[in-house]
Order: C-alpha cells, then sequence, then structure tokens
C-alpha cells in the first residue's frame, strides 16, 4: 500500500507538470485526466475508497467532460499552439517554489502520523446525511444556480428560448 | 449730547460691516444709501456732539468717554476710550464733512464702477479708523487706527486689481508706510517701558513731569514718533509712495491722500507736542525735514503732465508746511493749515476726478486745454481751489494759513531765516505750478473733448468746498487785520500757545511781513499767467532744451529718491529673496510632496488590470504571511 | 492495509498545489487557467481527506464532496465566461481583459 502510495503521488506530480507545460490544449486536459486518477489512487491508499471513486467518477470524469465540450465548442485546437517562453516561468517557480517550502517547512511534524482503518462509504453516508445535512442542501442549491447561471451567461445576444423570451 | 460720541466711529463701521455682510444682495442703489448714509449721519452727530463742544464746553475743555478695557496684562491696561478736545473737535469735522462729501460725489463718480459695493466698504472702514486715530485716548488705540488706515489705503489704492500696476502703487504704499509705522511702533514701547501707561494725556503729564528737556529718552522718543508721521503723510525721506497712490479713484486721492490720511502725522505730532517740547532737536529735525519737502516737492510738482501726479506732490509740499510750522512750536498754524489745506486739496481731487472722467480717462494736461467753456462749474470750483493752494491774498483761506506759517517760520523763537526764506520760495514755486494747472487746462485750445458731464452729487461737493475754501480763512485773521482769531482760542485748550517771541517777530507779525508774502505770490501768479499763456510756445521751447531737459526730468522723477530706494533696496532685498528660495526649509516641504507624487506613480504603475499580475501579488502576500506564521 | 505516512499525503498536496499556482500565474491559455485551478482544488481536497484519516473521522471526505460539488459549479459557469469572453475579445488570453484598471 504504501508503496503503491509513492507510485501514485509520481505519476500525479509528474502528470501535473505536464499540464501546465503543454501547448496543446488538449493534450494538457488529457494528462489533467491522468493526474486525477492518481490521485484516485492516492486517496484509495489513504483509506477513502469512496471518494477515490467519486474522483474518478464526477473530477474526471463530468468536470474534465466539460472542459473537453468547451474545448470543442471554441473550436480552439484550430488556434495556433499556446507557446509560453521559458522566461516568464522564472518568477512563478520561485513565488511557488518559496510557498511550498514554507508549508513543507510548517508541515514537518516530530512524531509523523500514519494512515488507520479504512472509513467506508457508510460511514461517509452517515456523516452526510447525518450532521452535514444542511450542506448538502447547499450544495445543491449551488449545483442549480450554478446550471441556470451558466445557461444564461452562455447565451448569445439575441437568442430566444422556447417561449420566445430574450435570453 | 456729548455722549454720543462714541456713534461717530461707530456709525461708519456700521456701514462697513452692513456693506459686507449684504454685499451680493445690494444693489447700487443700496449700496450708496448705506455706504453714503453711514457718513452722513456720522456728519450729523459728529455735528451736535462738535456743536455741543464748542457752544458748552466741558470742564477741563476735554470730554473723555471710556467705552472699555481693551485688556490688562502687566501693568499694561489700555481702554477703549474716546477723547474729545479742540484739536480732536477740528480733526472729527473735516474727517465727517469732507468725507460725507466726497462719500456723495463717489455715489455718481463711482456709478458705472462693477466694484460699487466694494468701494463704499472700503471707503466706510478707512472713515471707522481714521475716527478711532484721532479719538483715541491712548497710543496703542490711535496705533489700531493707524494701521487700519493703512490697510484701507492700501485697499483702495489698489481698488482696480486687475491691472498689475495698480496694485504694485499699493504695495509700494503700504511698504514704504511700513517703515515709518516700525519706528513708530519702537516708539511706542520706548514710552511705556519709560513712563509705564500709553493713555494719552497722563503719558504727556509724565513726560514734562520726569524727563529734562533735551534729555536723550525725549529726543528718541520724539524722533521716533517723528518716523511714523513721516511715513504716514509722505515727507522727505518716505514720500515717494504718495504720488504713485495717485492709481487708486479720484475720490480715494481727495479723501485719504490729501485730506485725512496724511494729515495723521501731523495729528501725531501735535498730540505728542509735550515730546517735541521737550527735545529741541527732534523739533529742529521736524522743521528741516518740512523745509526740505516742501521744496522738493513744490518742484516737482511744476514740471509733472499727470494731472494728479502734480495735486500728490502739491499735497506733500504743503503737509511739509504743516511739519515746518509744528517744528518751530507753531503747533496752532500747522493745525489751521491741515484744514484749510483739507478743503482745497480736497475740492482740486475731486475737480480733477471730474475732468478726467469728462475726458474719457485722459490725465495728462498737455491733452487738455479749452474745458473754460465746457464745464463751467469744474473752471470756477478748481480756480477757487487753486487760488486757495496759492495763497490768493485775503479771498482765499489758504492766504491766511500759509502767511500765517511764513511768518511762524521767521518770528518763532525756533525760527530761522532759512525756513523763512524756504517757505517764500515754496510759496513763489506753488503760486507757479497751481496756476500753470489752471492755464494748461481750462485755457488755450481744446486737444480732447469732453464726452461725460458730471451732474449735481458731483458738483455739489465742489461747490460747498469751494464755499469753505474762500470762508474757511476768516476764523483766524492776522492781527494788522483786526485779528479776529476764534480758531487760535480754540485751539489753545489743547495746544500750547504760540509764542512768536523770535528776534524778527515784530516784522513778522507786521503788516510789512505779510506783503513779502503777498508780492511773492502775485509775482508767482503773473509769471504762471505769461508763461503759459501768451508765451506758451516759448516755455515748451525752453523745457525741452539741452540744459533744462536733464533738471526737468530729474524734478519728475521725484529728485531720484524712487531710483536710489529701487537700487538701494528693492533690488538686493529681491535678489535674496529668490536666492533663498531654495533654503533648507524647501527641499524638506516640497519632498513632502515629490514622495506623494512618487509614491501615486508607483502605485498606479501597479493596476495594470491582469489578473495574473494580481494574482503574483496575492501570492507574494501569501508567502510573507505564511513565512510570519511558520517562522514564529 | 499498510500504513501511509500523513506529512507525505500532505506534503503531496502542497506540491500539487504550488504547480497548480505556478501554472495559472504563468499560463495566459483562459481554459488553461482554468485547469490549473481544478488542479489546486484538488490538491485542497487531498489535504481534506489526508486530515479526516489523521483523525479517523468521515469529515474529511464530507468535506471533499463539498469541495467537488463547488469545483463543478464553477466549471460550469467558468466555461461559460470562457465562451462570452471568447465572443467579445476574440481570444482566450487573459491578458486582453485588462480594463478594470487605473
Amino acid at each position: 500500500m504504501t508503496a503503491l502510495f509513492y507510485i501514485a503521488a509520481v505519476v500525479a506530480v509528474l502528470a501535473t507538470l505536464m499540464v501546465v507545460t503543454r501547448s496543446n490544449l488538449v493534450h494538457a486536459l488529457v494528462y489533467l485526466v491522468i493526474s486525477l486518477f492518481a490521485v484516485a489512487v492516492v486517496f484509495y491508499t489513504l483509506g477513502a475508497p469512496f471518494v477515490a471513486a467519486l474522483e474518478v467518477i464526477v473530477y474526471a470524469g463530468a468536470i474534465m467532460m466539460l472542459f473537453l465540450f468547451a474545448v470543442m465548442l471554441l473550436n480552439v485546437s484550430a488556434d495556433a499552439p499556446l507557446r509560453v517562453p521559458l522566461r516568464a516561468w522564472l518568477g512563478p517557480v520561485i513565488l511557488a517554489a518559496v510557498l511550498l517550502a514554507e508549508v513543507v517547512y510548517g508541515l514537518v511534524l516530530t512524531n509523523p502520523r500514519l494512515s488507520g482503518t479504512e472509513i467506508g462509504p457508510e460511514a461517509v453516508s452517515e456523516a452526510l446525511y447525518g450532521p452535514y445535512v444542511l450542506g448538502v442542501e447547499l450544495a445543491s442549491m449551488l449545483l442549480l444556480a450554478a446550471l441556470i447561471g451558466a445557461r444564461h451567461v452562455a447565451a448569445r445576444d439575441g437568442d430566444r428560448d422556447a417561449d420566445g423570451d430574450e435570453a | 449730547m456729548l455722549g454720543l460720541l462714541w456713534l461717530v466711529p461707530a456709525l461708519p463701521a456700521a456701514g462697513f460691516l452692513a456693506l459686507v455682510l449684504l454685499d451680493r444682495r445690494l444693489s447700487r442703489r443700496g449700496a450708496a444709501w448705506i455706504g453714503a448714509g453711514s457718513a452722513g449721519l456720522a456728519a450729523l452727530v459728529a455735528l451736535l456732539v462738535c456743536g455741543s463742544f464748542i457752544v458748552s464746553p466741558p470742564a477741563g475743555d476735554a470730554y473723555h468717554q471710556v467705552l472699555w478695557t481693551w485688556f490688562d496684562v502687566a501693568g499694561l491696561a489700555p481702554t477703549i476710550g474716546l477723547y474729545l478736545d479742540s484739536v480732536s473737535v477740528l480733526w472729527v469735522l473735516v474727517i465727517t464733512g469732507v468725507g460725507f462729501l466726497i462719500h456723495l460725489y463717489s455715489t455718481e463718480h463711482m456709478e458705472h464702477d462693477e466694484g460699487f459695493t466694494r468701494f463704499f466698504m472700503y471707503l466706510n472702514l478707512f472713515v471707522a479708523s481714521m475716527l478711532i486715530l484721532v479719538l483715541a485716548d491712548n497710543l496703542l488705540l490711535l496705533y489700531l487706527g493707524w494701521e487700519g488706515v493703512g490697510l484701507c489705503s492700501y485697499l483702495l489704492i489698489s481698488f482696480w486689481q486687475k491691472d498689475p500696476h495698480n496694485v504694485y502703487c499699493g504695495r509700494k504704499a503700504f511698504i514704504v508706510t511700513r517703515v515709518g509705522d516700525t519706528a513708530m511702533i519702537a516708539g511706542i514701547f520706548l514710552l511705556f517701558t519709560q513712563l509705564h501707561t500709553l493713555q494719552i494725556q497722563p503719558l504727556m503729564a509724565a513726560a514734562e513731569k520726569e524727563w529734562a528737556t533735551g534729555s536723550g529718552v525725549a529726543v528718541a522718543a520724539a524722533l521716533l514718533m517723528l518716523g511714523g508721521a513721516v511715513g504716514k503723510s509722505a515727507q522727505v525721506p518716505l514720500q515717494t509712495w504718495l504720488p504713485d497712490a495717485m492709481a487708486g479713484p479720484s475720490p480715494v486721492s481727495a479723501l485719504i491722500h490729501a485730506a485725512t490720511m496724511v494729515t495723521a502725522g501731523v495729528y501725531l505730532i501735535a498730540r505728542t507736542n509735550v515730546l517735541f517740547t521737550l527735545a529741541p532737536d527732534a523739533r529742529l529735525t521736524v522743521a528741516i525735514v518740512g523745509t526740505v519737502t516742501l521744496l522738493i516737492a513744490g518742484f516737482s510738482a511744476l514740471v509733472q503732465h499727470d494731472l494728479k501726479r502734480a495735486l500728490a506732490y502739491s499735497t506733500i509740499s504743503q503737509i511739509g508746511y504743516m511739519f515746518l510750522a509744528l517744528g518751530v512750536s507753531g503747533w496752532e498754524a500747522g493745525v489751521f493749515h491741515f484744514m484749510t489745506h483739507a478743503f482745497f486739496k480736497a475740492l482740486l481731487f475731486l475737480g480733477a476726478g471730474v475732468i478726467i472722467e469728462a475726458l474719457a480717462d485722459e490725465h495728462d494736461i498737455f491733452k487738455m486745454g479749452g474745458l473754460r467753456r465746457d464745464l463751467p462749474a469744474v473752471f470756477w470750483t478748481f480756480t477757487i481751489g487753486a487760488a486757495a493752494l496759492a495763497a490768493l491774498p485775503f479771498v482765499t483761506d489758504g492766504f491766511y494759513s500759509k502767511d500765517l506759517i511764513i511768518s511762524t517760520s521767521l518770528g518763532s523763537v525756533d525760527g530761522s531765516v532759512w525756513f523763512y526764506v524756504g517757505s517764500l520760495v515754496g510759496a513763489f514755486v506753488t503760486a507757479l505750478y497751481s496756476f500753470r494747472l489752471v492755464f494748461l487746462v481750462f485755457f488755450g485750445e481744446r486737444h480732447t473733448d469732453v464726452s461725460r458731464r458730471p451732474r449735481w452729487r458731483q458738483l455739489l461737493p465742489l461747490w460747498v468746498l469751494a464755499a469753505l475754501s474762500i470762508t474757511g480763512g476768516f476764523v483766524w485773521m492776522p492781527g494788522w487785520l483786526g485779528g479776529f482769531h476764534p480758531l487760535e482760542i480754540f485751539l489753545n485748550e489743547a495746544l500750547p500757545p504760540m509764542e512768536l517771541t523770535g528776534s524778527a517777530a515784530h516784522f513778522a507779525e507786521s503788516a510789512g511781513g505779510a506783503l513779502v508774502t503777498i508780492a511773492i505770490v502775485l509775482a508767482g501768479i503773473a509769471l504762471a499767467y505769461g508763461f503759459w499763456m501768451p508765451w506758451r510756445a516759448g516755455t515748451s521751447r525752453f523745457a525741452a532744451s539741452p540744459e533744462i531737459r536733464p533738471v526737468a526730468a530729474f524734478w519728475l522723477g521725484g529728485w531720484g529718491f524712487d531710483w536710489v530706494y529701487e537700487r538701494v533696496f528693492v533690488r538686493p532685498v529681491k535678489w535674496f529673496a529668490r536666492v533663498a528660495r531654495d533654503d533648507l526649509v524647501e527641499p524638506a516641504v516640497s519632498g513632502i510632496a515629490w514622495l506623494n507624487l512618487w509614491g501615486w506613480r508607483t502605485l498606479s504603475a501597479g493596476q495594470t488590470g491582469r489578473l495574473r499580475a494580481y494574482l503574483a501579488v496575492a501570492g507574494f502576500g501569501i508567502a510573507l504571511v505564511l513565512a510570519v506564521v511558520v517562522l514564529r | 492495509m499498510a500504513a501511509v505516512s500523513l506529512d507525505h499525503g500532505l506534503v503531496l498536496a502542497a506540491i500539487l498545489f504550488a504547480i497548480g499556482f505556478a501554472g495559472l500565474l504563468t499560463r495566459r491559455n483562459l481554459i488553461v487557467a482554468l485547469a490549473c485551478i481544478e488542479i489546486m482544488l484538488n490538491a485542497a481536497g487531498l489535504a481534506f481527506v489526508v486530515a479526516g484519516a489523521r483523525w479517523g473521522q468521515a469529515d474529511g471526505q464530507v468535506m471533499f464532496l463539498f469541495v467537488l460539488a463547488m469545483a463543478a459549479a464553477e466549471v460550469a459557469v467558468g466555461l461559460a465566461i470562457a465562451i462570452r469572453f471568447r465572443e467579445t475579445l476574440k481570444s482566450l488570453d487573459v491578458d486582453e481583459a485588462d480594463e478594470m484598471k487605473g
């Protein structure tokens, strides 16, 4: 399990690096999918199989699908590849490195903990529909709002819906 | 009745306040009513109060009204108090009477001016300050009035502010008189530290008791007071501001620079006459200053071609006569000449104002001429004024007062033949230049046409002042004409008597002495007629000839005083000011401004509008905060 | 199952977050920027799950679920905005939208 964790971790880091550096947009998005899969494996090794499955289904499945649909809609692949000169990476890399160093420094604990037992779907569900049920309702309202909002934001001026009203 | 005294300065002050507060909402009629009305009411009350004083004089021949104590600190407790004696009665009557006539004149003269209300505001403030000056019972209150009239003089000279030249003239007047004012305040300090009071009557009594005649303190105090007087009254060496003060409107020249403010110096010396009695050297200085001034200014007046500048130099010269009189202990004579001079000089300035307006702002007398037929009223009144100025014998008041001074300069115990000769030469030159003006302006062929004629509000003051210029002298006739002299008796209540006890006194007081004066004056008038009537072309050729031209130019420029002051004082100070601009403090102060601008530019550069830049800044901030948290 | 060092889990989350942040600062394409945001959100969720595993509670996973729901909503609206962006500014360059300045 420990070995699986480290392998998946390395894959995730490498794939994420690929995401930010690719100049072909579709390539970058595919690498992102790989990164998400690797993180799902990490979840599994940590004893959270439920969120591992959710990660694959929702994140890698639905959200990345949205990305790819948008890319198709915008016909971005017809654009020239997006090149970023090497010099442009200097500042952000330094800044990110500093932040990383600070966080890691702060996280180093004297007696490292180890993961314990698995926390399965039942425990999660009990928590969701118990103390966190309000959060669930709010999340669903959020999704509804996002749905309606996205539809209206993306509509073109002059579009009319089924009743003949403005978009 | 005497209790109404406080109303006399209070009414013009109230007029000033009313005009200030109601400024925007007042029409010209309203402003004229308030402005001239307050002056008129003050004149009325002054008449009542002074009349009551003259008819039934109070005990001790003086009325003292204390309104309240100004402040009381470390032994200095000046009061807001008014002191009325025969000297202040005379001044109050002149200020309010002539002042009211000039206010009336201004309502018509300034009627097209857009600063109409402002003009009356300043004029009222001036009258109030001048009244405080002459009625003050202590030197500090007097100084308050002194400063007030100085301020109003500045405001009124630069009345037409849009032209920077007018503002320059106002500034020059203020700065030059300031030099005198500084001497005066030093004198006031000296008096207080030595005699511990500033109330005038006790002060004079203390000086008389404690200081010996000729002692250093007395001389110092008297000379410092003289310094102040010289500044305000435009005597040598501080006379350079008065000719330039003609940049203001003519009513201003008439009121301030002829009848009242410039006589403040005369008033001051008369009030503090004890100090001068105690300091013969100072007295001598006064007389010398007066004589030198009257001669210098007289010659300058002879060559001027600006009508008002000629009258300005004439004023300087006549006040020189007053100083001469005071310097030879002829106190009452000096005051008498002040009164007559106020009448005819105000008349001349008001007349000049009408002429200048009528010829559409033409000041040059060589471009006038022939106005006798077009402006007859002005011709007669102006000529009466000029005759009074020249001291035309018997029928003008100027004759009586000037002859008195001339005889006093010889006959007084402090008199001398030099003063006598000087005053006679001065009288000759005065007659010459005053009739030069009359002949050049009203006779001969016309060079400029009349476009505006005066109406009753400008003409009435001219007639009243002309009448006074004729009759005003009859209150003090010389001994050889009957000796009817109620004015001298009246003034003796407040001033020490004039004693003509010098060696030549008998001649000076006699008809023979007067005959010399008469002869000189008539000769001057006759020569004026000759030079500027039948022989005018010859005179102009003479004046333009290469020998005479530099002399004339020298007199025209006021004997070089302005030239010297410009080089000795003005230019060095301006240079120093320019050099000292970037001193220690300057960079510190402008550094703050520069810092602000730099900060603004830097911060503005940070507003790129780009998301990535903002993110970077946010990230940087987070890194800082985390560093603080983690490294604790 | 064998134990995994939880420190290392948090370090992994930090590394992924840093990479996403650097990418967000550098890339000018709008879609890629949105992807970087997703990376960062994912990393944050990983941190939550690790924390839940440390305490042996389901709360970490619940938090991850909410993060997931929010990420989905955000992507939906964000992509809709990207479509608008493309229509108005004719490009997907983030630096083109710089009018909120001065």
